[in-house]
């Protein structure tokens, strides 16, 4: 440990002595403050990105077959004719949406941030286990985007069939036009994605694992680190089987191989490809899909943990049981895949093993609302921006987990599955959980991501708005996927069995559009306070962690002098024999004093 | 011109707060207070937005319920479906309840713990009884959940018995195509290489290979003659070429599919499923007797599509290569249906396409008709007399199919006389 650490000042002291320029500062910044920032914009954007898709979508849902200027001006007349968007579009605009939102946006933009700017300085490191790798951690996720980007610009149009890409619709161009080079476009784009994903993964682990200062053991690590941690973890074991996937369907694309297909007679011809199974990808795929979603979720948990023990004055309830629960839930995510694949039949005896882990993987989530919700109780409540953002956190979990316990039940899931009852489940696990504790990442962490603050009433102003309208969202949704509604339908005139749930689609899209317009409170606020916003302390939260302990202004290596010693755990707040309701983790323990 | 008028609110507004968070800042910076300070009156004002957001949350659920509960599925029309939404009632009963309790918790307490200068916190850290307590109840109500819900499936995913009706769904881009066993009661066997306009369903008999075999020889002679003769770019010419061995190999795996078709038939002999094609009814019209058995097989031409019926809580995936099953047992007729559930003439069970298949995948339907046992008899009967081959017999005016003879015998004789590639 002694030898660690030594180490690892040398290594400060040399990386004072670097001359920087402008490129190597800001552009390809080996410190991870800076890198963490670069995720972060980045995410913003593609957010705005897939956010005006998703109006134009909403439009056509709740129109059909009306002809909007908005449309017309964002797709032209190609794809949308008169400003009524073609059904071959409405399909690639869901699939890039949902693309961007889950990969984008919350992974890249919620572990890519959050880990790379908290992960050293919460455990008392200089920076990342290897800052060039982090670099290009960065630089590969941009390329990514640009590429998906440039994805929408090709003639056939982008991907179009579903975030999923389902093959033999993803194989075989003739099938669907946006599977010509819109497809390989996602595809090479994800690889470049999973790269990113691996490199800043394995550097998370080998941090945490290895530059903790003295004092830090595991077991006085904040949540958030813990929950970086198991992401990290589950990111290095699933991605790579995505990439399998990816590759195995770009030699079905290109090399007439059969690893998807077979007996396929399509565009007036029998195909070659005989033998493959479209079941297979389908496995593939949801061995990440699923460990994914809890890529996605476990660090916003992490987050929402660590705001809502800070802003009530008192220590996260549970910390055992919260470390525990990260554990299982990291863990049972790889056995729990199953669950979206239980009507394509495959095995019904497989399907009956993932309904009872499924349905397991229920009770840690669960464990760790009731742990939330009494860290609230008899607690001291400061309502900052960001602790609405993880109060809203739990309302939202709260919700989207309920609905998730009749999707876990295959014989419910007869009915349900692929319908607009599956499409409300994520989005509020998803478009409303985990975007909501990025949301009160970025309130809270601000002062250290930019040494200033940003605008509480707008703060409150953005959270109220955004609650309200994304329930108003999403909850509808469940009634009409009740219906038998299915998703990815560019429009339900064509039925009249809809008929009754068809205003609920209006209702939505409303909300969305007020939403969406919310969310500008937020962009304008976020770049306003980087330049104009007012000048931050060191310690704005009173929260005891260690990133508070490091001066505003950003030096390389962190902390000025030595690294700090820590000498308890992070939650010491409201501490009875303390004269203040904090005590950070570097005050030494006093003569008669117990650790918790 | 609304969206006009709505358009300038909504710029209005957003500049409006613009400028009161500008108002509200330079006041601040007057009053020397600092950002992170939340004074008491917002957490008040936070806090009271709790409680108000949880009646409204709740007020929202309860209007949603009473105004669309109603509107969404009627009731099963299957034996599992009446089943499925029992033991999703009986789910939503116990969901239902967490979502009050831990809601009302979490909200009456963001807004009953206001912050204090006069107090502090709670020093509570843990409690492990309060842990093992709230881990215990919900695993023992899962186990419950995991259970009912495994009996039904083993049950909605069990074989069909010996009695079931059966049919088999064919999606493709973008209808589907029910086919029958018709008089023998037996599908036939099927091949993808055999799809063409008459035989969309790619249907075995000795028939349907020979016809499918000569139309690809013509065919490839016209594509033969083209490349031959005529003067064009060379990617064009290169895509011509893969076409024609496409086709070339095409012929040479039914040649294949032609021994393997003799080979079963030696081997099994009547039981052979090349031996029940000819029989069977290709139909736009999906019809299934009431109160009895069906079993459902699923196939698909190109992608992955999904057979969904939601009044019978039906679903199962159509995937090229593979052969999908479901069963259920109607029970309630269309006619009931009209008169007595829905009070619409109009009425139709619906099987609509479930799974992304392409740009028509929004329109990808064909009604199902469920009549009682006598009915579905006399339209079977009728559907009778319009088998895929029509059979050859010396009496029987010239069949509408390609010319066929179906016995095994003759299977070799017909493999002999067709036009042979090199």
């Amino acid at each position: 440990m002694g030898a660690t650490t030594a180490h690892t000042e040398g290594h400060a002291h040399h990386a004072h002595h670097h001359e920087e320029s402008f490129i190597s500062k800001y552009i390809f910044s080996q410190d991870h403050k800076m890198i963490g920032k670069q995720f972060l914009v980045s995410a913003i954007f593609m957010a705005w990105v897939a956010v005006i898709m998703s109006i134009l979508f909403r439009l056509q849902l709740a129109w059909p077959g009306e002809g909007f200027a908005f449309t017309n001006f964002f797709l032209g007349d190609k794809w949308a004719p008169g400003g009524v968007l073609d059904p071959n579009m409405y399909l690639a605009l869901v699939t890039i949406h949902g693309t961007i939102m889950v990969f984008f946006v919350l992974t890249g933009g919620l572990s890519g941030t959050f880990s790379n700017l908290l992960i050293p300085l919460q455990i008392g490191a200089r920076d990342m286990a290897s800052g060039f790798i982090n670099m290009l951690s960065y630089w590969f996720f941009f390329l990514s985007s640009m590429v998906m980007l440039a994805s929408l610009f090709v003639e056939g149009g982008p991907a179009s069939s579903g975030w999923t890409v389902y093959p033999p619709l993803s194989a075989l161009p003739q099938t669907i036009p946006g599977s010509g080079a819109g497809m390989t476009l996602w595809l090479v784009s994800m690889t470049l994605f999973i790269a990113s994903s691996l490199m800043g993964g394995l550097n998370y682990v080998a941090t945490i694992l290895n530059l903790r200062t003295k004092g830090m053991k595991m077991t006085r690590l904040p949540l958030t680190v813990w929950a970086f941690f198991v992401t990290a973890v589950l990111g290095i074991l699933s991605f790579p089987v995505l990439l399998s996937a990816a590759l195995l369907l770009l030699m079905d694309r290109t090399m007439g191989t059969s690893f998807y297909l077979s007996e396929i007679h399509v565009a007036g011809e029998a195909l070659d490809h005989v033998g493959g199974s479209p079941v297979l990808y389908q496995h593939l795929f949801w061995f990440l899909g699923h460990p994914e979603v809890y890529i996605v979720l476990l660090p916003a948990l992490g987050i929402t943990s660590e705001i809502i023990s800070t802003n009530a004055r008192k220590p996260i309830f549970g910390y055992r049981a919260m470390i525990g629960s990260i554990l299982a839930i990291g863990f049972l995510s790889f056995i729990v895949w199953g669950h979206h694949m239980f009507v394509t039949g495959m095995n019904p005896f497989l399907g009956s093993v993932f309904v009872a882990t499924t349905l397991l993987i229920a009770i840690p989530s669960a464990v760790k609302v009731f742990n939330y919700i009494t860290t609230l109780w008899r607690g001291n409540i400061i309502f900052t921006p960001a602790m609405l953002f993880s109060i809203g956190l739990v309302a939202t979990f709260i919700a989207g987990g309920l609905t998730g316990i009749i999707l876990a039940d295959s014989a419910l899931d007869i009915n349900v599955h692929d319908t607009y009852f599956v499409v409300a489940h994520f989005h509020i696990v998803m478009g409303m959980s985990a975007i909501f504790g990025m949301f009160a990442g970025v309130y809270h962490w601000f002062p250290k991501m930019y040494g200033r603050m940003m605008n509480t009433k707008l703060g409150y102003a953005h959270f109220w708005l955004t609650f309200v309208c994304a329930f108003g969202v999403f909850f509808p949704m469940h009634f009409v996927g009740l219906a038998g509604a299915p998703r990815r339908y560019y429009s339900y005139t064509e039925f009249t069995m809809f008929d009754g749930v068809m205003d609920l689609n209006v209702l939505i899209t409303v909300f969305a559009i007020i939403g969406a317009l919310a969310q500008i409170i937020f962009t304008y606020n976020f770049f306003y306070s980087i330049k104009r916003g007012p000048k931050a302390v060191q310690n704005p939260w009173k929260s005891n962690t260690l990133e508070w302990t490091t001066p505003v202004e950003h030096i390389h290596g962190n902390w000025p002098g030595p690294l700090p010693v820590v000498h308890r755990w992070p939650y010491d707040y409201s501490k009875p024999g303390k004269a203040e309701d904090w005590v950070s983790q570097i005050t030494p323990l006093e003569h008669d004093e117990e650790e918790h | 011109m609304m969206k006009l008028l709505i358009l300038l609110v909504v710029v209005l507004g957003a500049v409006a707060i613009a400028q009161l968070a500008r108002v509200y800042e330079l006041t601040s910076r007057l009053r020397n207070k600092r950002e992170e300070d939340i004074s008491p009156a917002d957490n008040r004002m936070n806090g009271r937005l709790m409680w108000l957001f949880l009646v409204a949350y709740f007020a929202f659920f309860a209007w949603l319920v009473m105004a669309y509960g109603d509107k969404m599925l009627p009731v099963a029309a299957s034996e599992h479906g009446v089943e499925t939404d029992q033991l999703m009632d009986f789910n939503w009963v116990i969901l239902i309840i967490a979502f009050v309790l831990t809601n009302v918790l979490l909200f009456v307490f963001a807004g009953k713990y206001i912050h204090s200068t006069e107090r502090r916190a709670m020093w509570q850290p843990h409690n492990n009884r309060l842990e093992l307590i709230w881990t215990v109840v919900p695993a023992a109500v899962l186990a419950v959940i995991i259970i009912m819900g495994l009996n039904s499936w083993n049950r909605i995913t069990g074989p069909a018995g010996p009695e079931a009706v059966q049919v088999e769904l064919y999606a493709k881009q973008f209808d589907w195509t029910a086919r029958y066993p018709g008089a023998d009661g037996v599908l036939g066997a099927t091949d993808f290489r055999l799809i063409n306009g008459t035989n969309p369903l790619g249907i075995v008999t000795s028939g349907s290979i020979a016809q499918r075999m000569d139309e690809l020889s013509v065919q490839i002679a016209e594509m033969d003659s083209v490349l031959a003769n005529t003067i064009m770019a060379d990617g064009k010419r290169d895509e011509l070429s893969a076409q024609v061995e496409r086709l070339r190999r095409t012929q040479a795996r039914i040649i294949n599919l032609r021994t393997v078709m003799e080979l079963d038939i030696k081997e099994k002999g009547d039981a052979s499923q090349y031996l029940h094609g000819a029989d069977d009814i290709v139909t736009k019209d999906f019809y299934l007797p009431v109160r009895r058995e069906a079993k459902v097989l699923i196939r698909s031409r190109d992608v992955i599509h999904s057979a969904y019926i939601p009044h019978l809580r039906s679903q199962m995936n159509a995937v090229p290569g593979i052969t999908t099953t479901m069963k259920m047992v109607p029970t309630i007729t269309t006619d009931s249906m009209r008169t007595h559930v829905m009070n619409d003439e109009a009425f139709d069970f619906v099987l609509l396409c479930n799974k992304i298949c392409g740009a028509s995948h929004y329109n990808m339907q064909m009604p199902l008709t469920v009549t009682n046992a006598t009915d579905f008899d006399a339209w079977m009967a009728e559907q009778m007399k319009k088998p895929f081959e029509a059979p050859a017999t010396p009496a029987a005016p010239a069949p509408a199919e390609p010319a066929a003879v179906d016995s095994a015998a003759a299977v070799s004789a017909t493999a002999q006389a067709s036009v042979l590639p090199n």
